[in-house]
C-alpha cells in the first residue's frame, strides 16, 4: 500500500491542506504517510460551528448511540475501513503495520492495545452506566429525568471535547471513545507519529452509523494545539507536572500528567512477597511501560534488596526483539533522542548516589539500545535508599521502577501524588486510611496489577463529569 | 517591458544611484564619509547591478547608530524629512527618514490594483500598526489617491511581542480583541470598500463579521509570511472568495513587492512576490556565501537593495528566507516566493504576532 494521505475532518468533511507532511517509516526513508495540515485560524473558525455537530448527535438517542458504539468496536477490530484520500482501505493487520511502522511499537503491543480499545467500544453500556452512577439514559435525550427517585437535569458544558493526542499509545484513545454516547462530538489533535488510531476509531464509529459531523480531526503545529487548547469548551491533554500545575485552575481543561503510580506491600504480607512477583513485573512492564497506570514505585516495609533482584532479573527477561516478533513487549522510540534524553537522566539519577540499577547484573548489553534503526531502552529496576533519593519518584517511557523501603505506617506520607496505587494488605486499619488518602486517585487493595484498570469509575476525572453539569430545575403543572 | 529591457533599466538606475548618492552635490554626509573610507569610487566601479556585490551588506543597526540628518541626501538639505520607525521592541528603534518614496511607491503599487475590487473613490480602512510607521501615511495615501478616504485603527505590535514573549496568551487575545471591536465597529457603520490588514487581523476580523457581506472588496495584506494553506484559508473562507485578497511583502526599507492575486489559485495559493524595480531589487543568496544568486526553485535568504534618491541601501540581509522564483510576464524580473522568517525549519522565532 502506498502512503495514505491523512486528511484534516472539519466535522467530518475531509480536507486536503497545501502544508502537508511526511511521517516516515521508522528507521527508513520511506513514508509512512502524508499528513495534512490545519493552521491555527481554521481550527477557530470551525470552533465557532460546533454547535452543527452536537446538534447532529442529538438527532440519535443514547440508547441508539451506545448500540453503535457497540458496533463501532467490531468494526475496529475486525474490517478494512477506508484509510487516507484516495480510497483505500486498510484492514486490521494493516493498521497494525502502519502504525509499528510510525511508531516503533511491537505488533504483539499494538494487538494488545486493540484488544483493549475494542474492549472500550463493548463495555460502554457499563461505562455509561458507572460513570453516570446509574443514570438513565433516557434523561439525557429528554433533558430531564429521575435518578434515585431526586429529580435531575443535566446540560452539556461544551459543544466538543478535545483531545491533544500524544504518539506514544494508542490505548489513550479510550478516553475520548464514550463521549460520542454522550451526544458530545470531539475534536482530536493526532501525535505527530501516530494518526492511525484516532483516524480509524473516527471510520469505525461513522461505518457504525454515527454522524460523520460529529468528527473533527485536526493535525496541526503547535499554534494549532494552541488555538484548540485556549478555545475549545472541554479539552484533554497529556503533559509533564508544569502542564498539570499550568492547567489546574482551568476547569475547561483535564490534564492527563504524570502517573507516579506505586504497588504498596503492607506488613501483614511483606514476609510473601514472592506471590506478588507477577504482579509486580507486569505493572512495571504492561504497555512497554509507557501508560501512566504503570507502576514506577514499589514500596516496601522489608525484603528491598531481594525484590528488588527477583522484579530485576524478570524484567531483564524482556529484550528488544524484532518488531514482529509475537514476544516482542518492549517498544522503540519514535523519536530517536528520547531514548538519549531518558537514559541521560537515569544516569545522572544513579551518579548521584543512593541508586543502583539491579537490572544492570541481568540484562544483555546496556540499557541503551539499538536494533533495526530505532533506539531503545532496557527494563531498569533500581534499588533506592530512599523516598530523598531523586529516582524514587520518577517516571520514564519505558518499563522503570524502583524499590524504596519504607515502614508502613510511614508510607502514606511518602509516597505524592499517586494515579494508581495497589496496597497489597489485608490490614483493615490501614486499608481504611488507604481510603482515606488524598493522594491517591485509583486504589486497588489486593493482588491487582496497576495497569488493570475499569473504565466505568473515574480516571483522572469523570468524563461524563467533566462534559456535563447537573442543573437545578421545576416544571410548573400545566393545567 | 521584455526581462532584457527590465535588465536594461535597472542596470541604468543603478548608474543614476552611484552617481546621485556618491557626488557632493547629491549625496548624504553616510555615504560620502563611507566612500572616503573604502578607498574606491562607487561611480566608476558599479556599472551594472551585478556590481552591488563590491558593497558590504547595509547594516540596519546604522539606522539606530547613525544621526538620521546623516542620511539627508545633500540635494534635499533644508527639506523636513519624515522620521518611519521600523522593528524594535525595547530600547532606540531604528528609523529611516524620507520625503516622497512612500508616495511614489504606493501609487506604482495602486496602478496593479483592479478597479473590480479596490473601485476608485472607495472609502479604506486600515488595521494594524500606526504610530511611527511609514505605513500609516502609505495607506492613507494610497486611499487617497484612489479617490477615497482612510480610516484606522491602531495596533501596537511591540507591546504584543512583548506580552507572548511572557507567554501571556490570554493577555494578548485581549488585545485583540480590543483592536477587532473597534475595527468591526467601523466596518459596520461606514461605506467601506478596501480594507488593509494583516492576515491574523484579517482573519481575526472574519471571525466576528462577514466581511465581504459588509461591502468590502478588496483586501491588501502584509505584514508576515503566509503558508498557502493559510492564503487559501484567508481567500476561500475568511473572504468567502467574494473579496479579492492582495498578498505583499515590505516593510520601511523597501516599499511593497507585488503579487499577482489573480492567478493565486491557478497556483495552489503560493504567493511570489515582485519588488518593485528597479526602485528597490530583491535577490535570493546563499546564506552562506552571500554574493552567490541561487537557483532558480531554491531557497535562499533574501537580500534587498534599494536604489531611490532619498535611500540607498544595498545588500541588506532581509530575516527572512525564499524561494527565487522566474520573471513573470507582468513583472519580468526575479520573484521570491513562499517567504518564511529565515531560520524558521531550525530556530523558534516570534513571527506573525498580530
Amino acid at each position: 500500500m502506498s502512503a495514505p494521505h491523512i486528511p484534516i475532518l472539519r466535522q467530518g468533511r475531509i480536507h486536503k491542506s497545501l502544508d502537508v507532511q511526511t511521517v516516515p517509516k521508522l528507521g527508513t526513508d520511506q513514508a509512512a504517510a502524508e499528513i495534512s495540515f490545519a493552521c491555527a485560524d481554521m481550527i477557530k473558525y470551525d470552533l465557532h460551528k460546533m454547535g452543527s455537530a452536537r446538534a447532529a448527535l442529538k438527532k440519535f438517542s443514547c440508547q441508539e448511540l451506545v448500540e453503535i458504539t457497540k458496533k463501532a468496536g467490531e468494526i475496529f477490530l475486525n474490517d478494512a475501513l477506508p484509510v487516507g484520500t484516495e480510497g483505500a482501505m486498510q484492514s486490521p493487520e494493516d493498521y497494525v503495520l502502519s502504525l509499528a511502522s510510525t511508531s516503533g511499537l511491537p505488533h504483539a503491543l499494538i494487538r494488545m492495545n486493540m484488544k483493549r480499545l475494542g474492549g472500550i467500544f463493548a463495555d460502554i453500556d457499563t461505562i455509561f452506566r458507572g460513570l453516570t452512577r446509574g443514570l438513565d439514559w433516557a434523561v439525557l435525550d429528554k433533558g430531564y429525568g429521575e435518578q434515585g427517585g431526586a429529580p435531575v437535569s443535566f446540560s452539556a458544558t461544551t459543544n466538543e471535547l478535545a483531545v491533544i493526542l500524544p504518539s506514544n499509545s494508542p490505548a489513550v484513545n479510550a478516553l475520548w471513545i464514550p463521549a460520542i454516547a454522550m451526544k458530545v462530538p470531539v475534536l482530536l489533535k493526532p501525535g505527530r507519529e501516530e494518526p492511525w488510531t484516532p483516524w480509524r476509531i473516527i471510520q469505525a464509529f461513522i461505518k457504525a452509523g454515527a454522524p460523520a459531523e460529529a468528527f473533527s480531526l485536526y493535525p496541526t503545529q503547535h499554534d494549532g494545539s494552541g488555538t484548540i487548547i485556549r478555545r475549545a469548551g472541554r479539552v484533554m491533554l497529556f503533559g509533564d507536572d508544569s502542564t498539570v500545575k499550568q492547567y489546574e485552575n482551568d476547569e475547561r481543561i483535564e490534564v492527563h500528567g504524570t502517573g507516579y503510580s506505586k504497588i504498596l506491600i503492607g506488613e501483614d504480607e511483606i514476609d510473601h512477597w514472592e506471590k506478588y512477583l507477577d504482579t509486580i513485573v507486569e505493572s512495571v512492564s504492561a504497555n512497554s511501560g509507557r501508560s501512566c497506570i504503570c507502576t514506577s514505585t514499589i514500596v516496601v516495609p522489608r525484603h528491598g534488596d531481594a525484590i528488588a533482584t527477583a522484579v530485576a532479573k524478570r524484567l531483564a527477561e524482556i529484550k528488544p526483539l524484532a518488531q514482529d516478533d509475537p514476544n516482542a513487549k518492549l517498544s522503540g522510540f519514535a523519536n530517536p533522542m528520547f531514548a538519549e534524553w531518558i537514559n541521560d537522566a537515569v544516569e545522572k539519577g544513579i551518579k548521584s548516589g543512593g541508586a543502583v540499577d539491579v537490572t544492570a547484573q541481568f540484562r544483555e548489553g546496556e540499557r541503551f539500545h539499538q536494533r533495526d534503526g530505532m533506539n531503545y531502552l532496557q527494563p531498569t529496576l533500581i534499588r533506592v535508599n530512599s523516598f530523598d533519593q531523586e529516582l524514587a519518584i520518577r517516571e520514564f517511557l519505558f518499563p522503570f521502577a524502583s524499590v524504596v523501603e519504607c515502614p508502613q505506617a510511614e508510607m502514606l506520607d511518602k509516597i505524592g501524588y499517586s494515579l494508581v496505587v495497589t496496597a497489597v494488605t489485608k490490614d483493615i486499619e490501614w486499608i481504611n486510611r488507604l481510603f482515606d488518602c488524598p493522594h491517591i486517585d485509583r486504589l486497588n487493595i489486593g493482588n491487582v496489577p496497576t495497569n488493570r484498570i475499569k473504565w466505568d469509575q473515574p480516571h483522572e476525572g469523570n468524563l461524563f463529569e467533566f462534559l456535563y453539569s447537573r442543573r437545578s430545575f421545576q416544571i410548573a403543572e400545566i393545567a | 517591458m521584455t526581462a532584457d529591457e527590465a535588465k536594461a533599466q535597472l542596470d541604468e538606475r543603478v548608474r543614476e544611484m552611484m552617481s546621485w548618492h556618491f557626488s557632493d552635490e547629491t549625496g548624504c554626509p553616510f555615504w560620502l564619509d563611507w566612500k572616503k573610507g573604502a578607498g574606491w569610487d562607487p561611480r566608476e566601479e558599479v556599472k551594472t547591478y551585478e556590481d552591488i556585490v563590491k558593497f558590504p551588506h547595509f547594516q540596519d543597526e546604522w539606522l539606530r547608530d547613525e544621526k538620521n540628518e546623516r542620511f539627508v541626501p545633500n540635494a534635499y538639505k533644508g527639506r523636513p524629512f519624515n522620521v518611519f520607525e521600523t522593528g524594535g521592541t525595547t530600547g532606540l528603534p531604528k528609523q529611516r527618514v524620507g520625503w516622497d518614496d512612500y508616495k511614489h511607491d504606493y501609487e506604482q503599487f495602486s496602478h496593479g490594483l483592479s478597479d473590480e475590487f479596490f473601485p476608485k473613490g472607495g472609502n479604506w480602512i486600515m488595521v494594524g500598526p500606526t504610530g511611527p510607521r511609514r505605513l500609516r501615511l502609505a495607506v492613507e495615501h494610497l486611499a487617497n489617491f484612489r479617490g477615497g478616504s482612510c480610516y484606522h485603527v491602531d495596533c501596537d505590535p511591540r507591546w504584543v511581542k512583548k506580552v507572548i514573549a511572557r507567554k501571556a496568551y490570554e493577555e494578548a487575545e485581549r488585545y485583540q480583541a480590543h483592536v477587532m471591536e473597534q475595527a468591526v465597529e467601523i466596518i459596520k457603520h461606514r461605506d467601506i470598500k478596501c480594507i488593509f490588514t494583516t492576515p491574523r487581523l484579517l482573519a481575526s476580523i472574519g471571525e466576528r463579521i462577514s466581511i465581504s457581506s459588509h461591502g468590502i472588496k478588496g483586501c491588501f495584506c502584509g505584514g508576515t509570511s503566509m503558508t498557502p494553506e493559510y492564503v487559501r484559508f484567508l481567500q476561500e473562507e475568511v473572504l468567502e472568495d467574494k473579496a479579492q485578497f492582495v498578498p505583499t511583502y515590505g516593510n520601511t526599507l523597501m516599499g511593497l513587492a507585488v503579487s499577482v492575486p489573480e492567478e493565486l489559485k491557478a497556483n495552489n495559493y503560493s504567493v511570489t512576490y515582485y519588488a518593485p524595480q528597479p526602485r528597490a531589487v530583491l535577490r535570493i543568496v546563499d546564506a552562506e556565501k552571500t554574493e552567490i544568486t541561487k537557483g532558480y526553485g531554491e531557497y535562499g535568504r533574501v537580500e534587498l537593495t534599494t536604489l531611490t534618491h532619498e535611500f540607498f541601501m544595498p545588500r541588506f540581509l532581509e530575516r527572512d528566507e525564499a524561494i527565487r522564483r522566474e520573471p513573470h510576464a507582468k513583472y519580468p524580473w526575479d520573484g521570491v516566493g513562499d517567504v518564511r522568517p529565515f531560520g524558521a525549519l531550525t530556530g523558534k522565532v516570534i513571527e506573525g504576532v498580530y
